[in-house]
């Protein structure tokens, strides 16, 4: 009896205690700002890979979209540019925010930066990694909104993923390797679910299309 | 006795389930962002890509679910760079239909038909 009430005591205070965070994210821009439209720019790519900013930039459009968001058609958005003499994504991010505004009509849009894709070959193993960070900013007041960064591996052990976010990286990972045989785009498959998909303490907050019932 | 033991039943099954959010997909992705992803890298021959975003719109129908935000856009410029500009207004008019978020830039495409093209 009292090894049981003991048991109930301690589960009580895991249940009080495990879904609690440490200091809340400061979301107050981005809930002032309400953004329910999001234009991606092509990424910024400073690695050594030139396929890079492609490979990431085709596969942003779900996590955000899962998020709730409208998502411009990256590509369509990319030739759109083009057309007005705007090749690279350094020049792209040279455009103000008025003037994208007044383009597009999003709410947001999303600067990527890529920091690290490929493999890397060490003495007894390889590496496949793929490091990225993004900022939001409100298009309709020019501040910027939110930030993060993430990052993903091969050699990742399997037992750091968590819960729905956890299930979502294996299911693209799954997707993705069925039809694309490149390692480093499968990997940026998972950084990209981690940068972009909305839920945790620091990440986006859902947008007006996700489902109700998630924070 | 038996209420504690039936409440640490409920405690624990609550507490394996809490934390965990169920995730059902919004929209139907078939293989869309492979196809992006495939047009990145070659850029001509748009007939394969339209032939495969066909498809995902057929398989989204099938299963009752929308497609995914700029879907219709991307088939309207892969349509643009074919040479058929009927069928990519009708793409980027889906697109406003399905998503009005994107109103005013399917807008701007159809007005500068050479913007997109």
């Amino acid at each position: 009896m009292k090894k049981l009430f003991a048991f109930t005591a301690l589960l009580a205070v895991i249940t009080l205690t495990g879904c609690a965070k440490k200091t809340p994210h400061d979301y107050s821009a981005f809930r002032a700002s309400k953004p329910a439209s999001i234009l991606v720019l092509p990424a910024e790519n400073h690695t050594t890979d030139i396929a890079a900013a492609h490979s990431l930039t085709s596969l942003v459009t779900q996590p955000l979209a899962e998020s709730g968001y409208y998502v411009f058609p990256v590509a369509v958005v990319e030739e759109t540019f083009k057309q007005n003499g705007l090749n690279n994504a350094t020049d792209i991010r040279s455009v103000s925010t008025t003037k994208l505004h007044d383009i597009f009509n999003a709410d947001a849009a999303l600067y990527i930066d890529i920091n690290t894709y490929g493999t890397k070959y060490l003495i007894v193993d390889s590496e496949t990694r793929v490091t990225a960070s993004a900022k939001l900013v409100d298009l309709r007041s020019g501040k910027q909104i939110w930030s993060g960064s993430a990052t993903a591996s091969d050699n990742e052990s399997s037992n750091n993923n968590q819960s729905a976010l956890g299930m979502l990286i294996a299911a693209a990972v799954h997707q993705i390797a069925s039809n694309v045989s490149d390692k480093a785009h499968d990997v940026a498959a998972i950084t990209s679910a981690r940068l972009l998909t909305a839920g945790d303490d620091g990440a986006l907050l859902p947008g007006p299309r996700a489902k109700a019932g998630k924070i | 006795m038996r209420v504690i033991k039936y409440t640490a039943a409920v405690a624990t099954a609550l507490l394996l389930t809490a934390c965990a959010q169920k995730k059902e997909n919004i929209y139907y992705w078939g293989d869309y962002q492979n196809s992006l992803y495939s047009f990145y890298q070659n850029g001509s021959a748009p007939e394969k890509e339209i032939a495969t975003l066909n498809k995902v719109i057929e398989e989204a129908k099938a299963k009752n679910k929308p497609v995914a935000p700029g879907l219709h856009a991307q088939l309207g410029l892969l349509y643009v760079n074919a040479g058929q500009p009927d069928l990519a207004f009708q793409q980027f008019t889906a697109e406003k239909t399905a998503f009005p978020e994107s109103a005013s830039y399917m807008d701007f495409l159809m007005r500068n038909k050479q913007g997109a093209k």
